[in-house]
């Protein structure tokens, strides 16, 4: 039923958060804030090894600590886990081998965090050092020692090819060819809240955890899986998350352990992580070594792409399968690219492991495209900005690879930069020393596919309402700070005509509300926000057609707005919100609607093709300004700007915070933030570390080093997307790092290829300069990496149906 | 959360009772004033004293007197010296140091004392128990190895107090305050080059005040390198200060390096008398500087390049003193004015 139109009265502007309130005042309650009668605390011990083999562990001293409730080992925790199905490589204690320092191994449950930390000391365990892995040349270079005995093989956990178009013809058609390497250094999430973790066994005999996680729906499954319980018996809440930027996505060792222990026990068992510990959990960006080979014409249209990724995967492979087909796919969806070949191999190594972080596997080869453009532009004389304008991809277009771009509004990004920041007065005008940069960027909204295979909807929503004239909200979806619940409420209150004070939010409930698959992948708003449309659509059907009779009207006539709902012709014949739904609870009873969503299907059907395909696209663009000491390599970067397709802003005043939450974040990986190890003197110890596994010494900005940024969103709504609103938490972070480095290029003249961007590389460079040598720094060759032979799927636009096909050229003819 | 150990804890009420409490408890005791320093270390388990004697109710530690100069309360927090009516235009360099360190809630909980015996740092040694386990602990704590250079003989903690710097070249003293008796050194004299035994305080003496001269004809400053513009301790610090005549010329000037060695290293300015802060004196004295400084690799960014740039950081703090305008420069590398 299409309701009359009427002006959107809560999407659109900007309002206190629902759950602002909470939060200012400190009533909110994070999952380190809960207590209960009779808790229990529960801490880890972790590895010092970086790699052995646990020989024995001795827990007899421990156990016999005063204050000492339980202590598990490896051995009560038969069942691995893993995020995806088909990595079920970790184990909540590790049972008989340790494959990074931070592995857990053992867990005591005491009367308090004191005492549990006492008992730690006086458990024995005895390791059996073992070879250690701390990069990927290593991984590679090693098969012998290897970390997992399952993955492709060696250490290389996934390794993937997919050609679509014959790429080398296509290259070696074209003017020019650029060949590049890039390296993205790993970081890490860095959420100000560290995990927390609170099990107990309710009044009926169930398990309850409640959690700082970002993906309850996943977590139950998990633990059913390792409990070896049945799902219902287990109730998950996903407490309000203080950030999680995809670190709490995976579920955590610590998870099982507190359910473990209450299950046990009898009693409620929380843990808290130390930062260390959450340093150690990981699950950050990836190390992505990448090499571009792409092909270009003289009047600057890209031919072809080779895209060649290496990924670090740490010790586990959490989402890694995803992280390595994220480490290409989305690479067509910005520009025009007739054909595309992209090879992806993610290896193991002994540290802990990487994950998704805000952009999951994205920014790494959008950081070297966009680099490679900023050159291309140069060679072929064109101003890098109209060099990408020229060239954007078309609204409802299909890439190479299959993937259906929507609604695109990537080239009125492109224009709103370069207007807001004065990119013509200033690219390659500036004085020496101070230059702008441009990059763009892409991001899904939402992942098409679930992470395990189900015909079943990624989210569900349900209303209830009552003649209170209150509204309850009931979805899976997990507030991380991101502002779901907020999201959640205004759609609602937008499709039954209230404020959103009325609208009550429960969310993140295993027991209580719908599945939503998560907060991931951009995807709460269009996935969350679709249901929740459609279920309030239900509802006001049902509204309508109660009331119509008494406004005198027929059902498609009748109002929601600003509490009252009356008639079309005449809003005077009206009534309150709630006296609606009083006459509607009259005469059809209990009143609830349910609204689900479920994605399109992709157009690409060949196999692999599941990961990339989307509802919906937000596109990037932001120019950077940098100021640079030719003397010492200083940075300083006095502004940004950035424009962010959104489709809709919900709430433009979040959207905002969003986009400068992005920027920020993205400034740091540029600039500062490293994942860094050390590894000592290999005849003197066999150690390998985190290098720096605490706030003051993982450096991201502070408050002091954040430039000004001026923020537009593009709003052109997407027809896929509830009231048109795209994504925005994850995608404005993607164009910062190359922008940093095209202006630091634009300034001095010397390409810093690697990230991050610090200011002894641009020394060095500098002093290349002077030398008169290729001012770059950069990793020099991209290794032999065993890439499978591809799989070959011809592009829309040369007769392919979306399936493998056959090479047109046969194997080893080389294309002329 | 990481816990503390057990520790006994005691609050004299003056700092006599102190001194006769730590002279009473010998090794197992340690002072504390603002925490900020000495209890996350006891939570990694650098130091585990039985006894912690209090100095924070000490109201003799927070006095501030003008005499013939300066004499600070070595209890006065970092915020309180900032607050100190004319340090800004008397002593600059030390209040653009205490402006500088760590954050805005650490200057309010850290004192000037707790600042002057800062322990010494190292990427090796600032970690928690569990960590230095990993490597199998180092020279500084629980180990036999300096990881920074395996061969070397002594710890290469690095001296990392931002206040140090700008009072040695101020010409500051310090009083010390015993159950025996006092003595009143020379700042500088309070340090040596050796990352463990980095102080020459003893075990029972109690850091009570700083002693400042008349800053008649003084002018100095202070040039940190840090990667961000809060929270990290130096990389470098550059304290500069120069008694000028009306012409310019050098009547006196002292130059002093913080973190790059395991004390603060003081810098001959002697070239510099009776001339005037030229751009070539400047350069001469920068390049002096950078060859004396030693950074190693146990701190942030990387060590050739922190060496490379001592001369154009002495070369900032030397312009600021001879009274080029400074400010853009400061606002790029500090992220503030101070």
């Amino acid at each position: 039923m299409s309701a009359p139109r009427k002006r959107l009265e809560v999407v659109g502007k900007s309002r206190r958060r629902v759950d602002g309130r909470a939060k200012v005042l400190g009533q909110l309650r994070f999952a380190d804030d809960l207590q209960l009668p009779r808790m229990l605390h529960a801490k880890l011990l972790r590895s010092p090894q970086p790699h052995a083999v646990i020989e024995s562990i001795d827990v007899q001293r421990a156990r016999a600590h005063p204050g000492v409730h339980l202590v598990l080992t490896g051995k009560d925790f038969p069942v691995p886990f893993g995020i995806m199905p088909v990595s079920q490589d970790e184990y909540p204690l590790a049972p008989e081998r340790v494959r990074y320092v931070g592995d857990p191994v053992a867990a005591v449950i005491a009367r308090d965090e004191q005492t549990a930390g006492e008992a730690l000391e006086l458990i024995e365990v005895k390791y059996r050092a073992l070879p250690t892995i701390a990069t990927p040349e290593e991984a590679l270079a090693h098969p012998e020692t290897r970390i997992h005995d399952y993955g492709e093989s060696g250490n290389i956990h996934r390794n993937q090819a997919y050609e679509f178009g014959d790429v080398d013809e296509a290259l070696a058609h074209s003017d020019h060819v650029f060949d590049d390497v890039f390296f993205y250094e790993g970081n890490t999430h860095l959420p100000i809240e560290q995990q927390a973790s609170l099990a107990a066994i309710d009044g009926e005999g169930k398990l309850l955890l409640s959690s700082s996680t970002q993906n309850p729906h996943y977590l139950h499954r998990q633990l059913a899986r390792v409990l070896q319980m049945p799902a219902s018996q287990i109730r998950v809440i996903a407490c309000s998350n203080g950030g999680g930027f995809g670190g709490k996505c995976d579920p955590g060792g610590h998870e099982f352990v507190v359910c473990k222990a209450a299950l046990l026990l009898g009693r409620p068992v929380k843990i808290g992580l130390t930062r260390q510990e959450v340093f150690y959990v990981h699950r950050g960006r990836h190390p992505v070594l990448m090499r571009l080979r792409t092909g270009v014409s003289q009047d600057g249209r890209l031919t072809a792409m080779h895209l060649q990724t290496l990924l670090d995967g740490g010790a586990y492979g959490s989402h890694g399968p995803a992280a390595t087909f994220y480490s290409g796919v989305l690479t067509p969806v910005t520009y025009e690219l007739p054909r595309f070949k992209f090879e992806a191999c993610r290896v193991f190594t002994n540290k802990p492991a990487c994950g998704p972080k805000r952009g999951h596997g994205t920014p790494q080869p959008r950081f070297g495209q966009e680099i490679q453009l900023d050159k291309i532009a140069e060679k072929l004389a064109l101003d890098p900005a109209e060099l990408r304008l020229g060239m954007v991809t078309r609204p409802g277009s299909l890439t190479a690879s299959w993937l259906r771009v929507g609604t695109t509004g990537l080239a009125e990004c492109i224009r709103k930069v370069v207007e807001m920041s004065g990119w013509k007065d200033k690219h390659r005008k500036l004085p020496a020393g101070r230059g702008v940069g441009i990059a763009c960027s892409t991001y899904m909204c939402g992942a098409g596919v679930s992470i395990y295979w189900n015909k079943m909807p990624h989210s569900g929503v349900q209303l209830l309402v009552d003649r209170s004239g209150q509204v309850t909200v009931f979805c899976g979806s997990t507030e991380i700070g991101q502002g779901s619940d907020d999201v959640l409420a205004a759609i609602v209150a937008e499709v039954l005509g209230v404020d959103t004070g009325v609208v009550r939010c429960v969310t993140g409930d295993t027991a209580i509300t719908p599945v939503d698959l998560g907060s991931y992948s951009s995807r709460v708003t269009i996935m969350m926000g679709n249901a929740a449309v459609q279920a309030a659509e239900r509802m006001r059907e049902q509204f309508a057609g109660a009331v119509a009779e008494q406004l005198g009207t027929t059902p498609e006539r009748v109002v929601f707005s600003q509490g009252r709902v009356f008639a079309a012709e005449d809003p005077g014949r009206g009534m309150s919100f709630a006296e609606a739904v009083a006459i509607t609870e009259s005469k059809l009873g209990t009143l609830s609607a349910v609204g689900s969503y479920t994605p399109p299907k992709p157009p690409g059907k060949y196999k692999g093709g599941g990961v990339g395909p989307s509802p919906a696209y937000s596109f990037s663009a932001c120019v950077v300004e940098v100021e640079v000491d030719e003397k010492t390599g200083w940075i300083h970067v006095p502004k940004i700007w950035i424009a962010h397709d959104i489709g809709r802003a919900i709430n433009p005043v979040l959207a905002r915070g969003q986009v400068i939450g992005s920027v920020y974040m993205g400034l740091g990986e540029a600039l500062m933030e490293e994942q860094a190890f050390r590894r000592l003197p290999p005849k003197l110890s066999g150690a390998l570390v985190h290098r720096i596994p605490s706030m003051l010494d993982y450096k991201s900005l502070t408050a002091l080093d954040m430039p000004e940024v001026e923020v537009a969103l593009i709003e052109d709504p997407d027809p896929n997307c509830p009231f048109g609103a795209k994504e925005v938490g994850q995608g404005p972070l993607l164009p910062v790092m190359p922008a940093v480095a095209n202006a630091i290029y634009d300034a001095v003249g010397v390409r810093i290829d690697e990230l991050p961007i610090t200011p002894d590389k641009v020394l060095a460079a500098l002093e290349l300069k002077a030398a008169g040598k290729p001012p770059r720094i950069g990793p020099e060759r991209f290794p032999e990496v065993p890439y499978p032979k591809p799989m070959f799927v011809l592009p829309p636009w040369e007769g392919g149906d979306g399936n493998e096909s056959k090479m047109p050229r046969p194997l080893g003819v080389a294309a002329s | 959360m990481m816990r503390l150990p057990w520790f006994d804890y005691r609050a004299p009420r003056s700092v006599e009772e102190a001194a006769k409490i730590l002279a009473w408890e010998g090794d197992g005791a340690m002072l504390i004033a603002g925490g900020t320093d000495l209890l996350p270390n006891m939570k990694r388990r650098h130091q585990m004293p039985q006894t912690l004697v209090s100095l924070r109710q000490l109201e003799a530690l927070k006095k501030v007197a003008n005499g013939s100069g300066l004499r600070l309360g070595a209890g006065l927090t970092l915020s309180e010296l900032l607050a100190v009516r004319g340090l800004r235009e008397r002593y600059r360099g030390l209040a653009q140091a205490a402006a500088q360190v760590a954050t805005p809630q650490l200057r309010n909980m850290g004192t000037l004392g707790g600042n002057l015996c800062l322990d010494t740092r190292c990427t090796y040694y600032n970690q928690n128990y569990e960590w230095r386990k990993a490597i199998d602990f180092c020279m500084k704590k629980d180990g036999a190895v300096c990881w920074v250079a395996t061969a070397s003989k002594r710890c290469l903690a690095v001296s990392s107090t931002d206040t140090v710097p700008a009072l040695i070249a101020l010409g500051a003293r310090v009083k010390l305050v015993a159950a025996a008796g006092e003595r009143e050194i020379a700042l500088a004299e309070l340090y040596q080059n050796d990352g463990i035994e980095y102080l020459k305080r003893k075990p029972d003496e109690i850091l009570t005040e700083v002693l400042l001269p008349k800053a008649d004809g003084w002018t100095s400053s202070y040039w940190k390198l840090r990667r961000r513009g809060s929270f990290d301790f130096p990389l470098l610090g550059v304290a500069a200060a120069a008694k000028l005549a009306a012409d310019g010329t050098v009547a006196a000037a002292r130059l002093v390096l913080g973190a790059v060695s395991s004390h603060p290293l003081v810098i001959k300015c002697d070239a510099l008398i009776g001339r005037k802060l030229t751009d070539d004196a400047i350069a001469a004295i920068g390049e002096a500087a950078e060859s004396r400084a030693k950074p190693m690799d146990n701190t942030d960014m990387d060590l050739r390049w922190r060496k490379h740039v001592v001369a154009d950081f002495a070369g900032y703090a030397l312009r600021e003193l001879r009274g080029d305008d400074m400010s853009a420069m400061r606002l790029r590398i500090a992220k503030q004015m101070v």
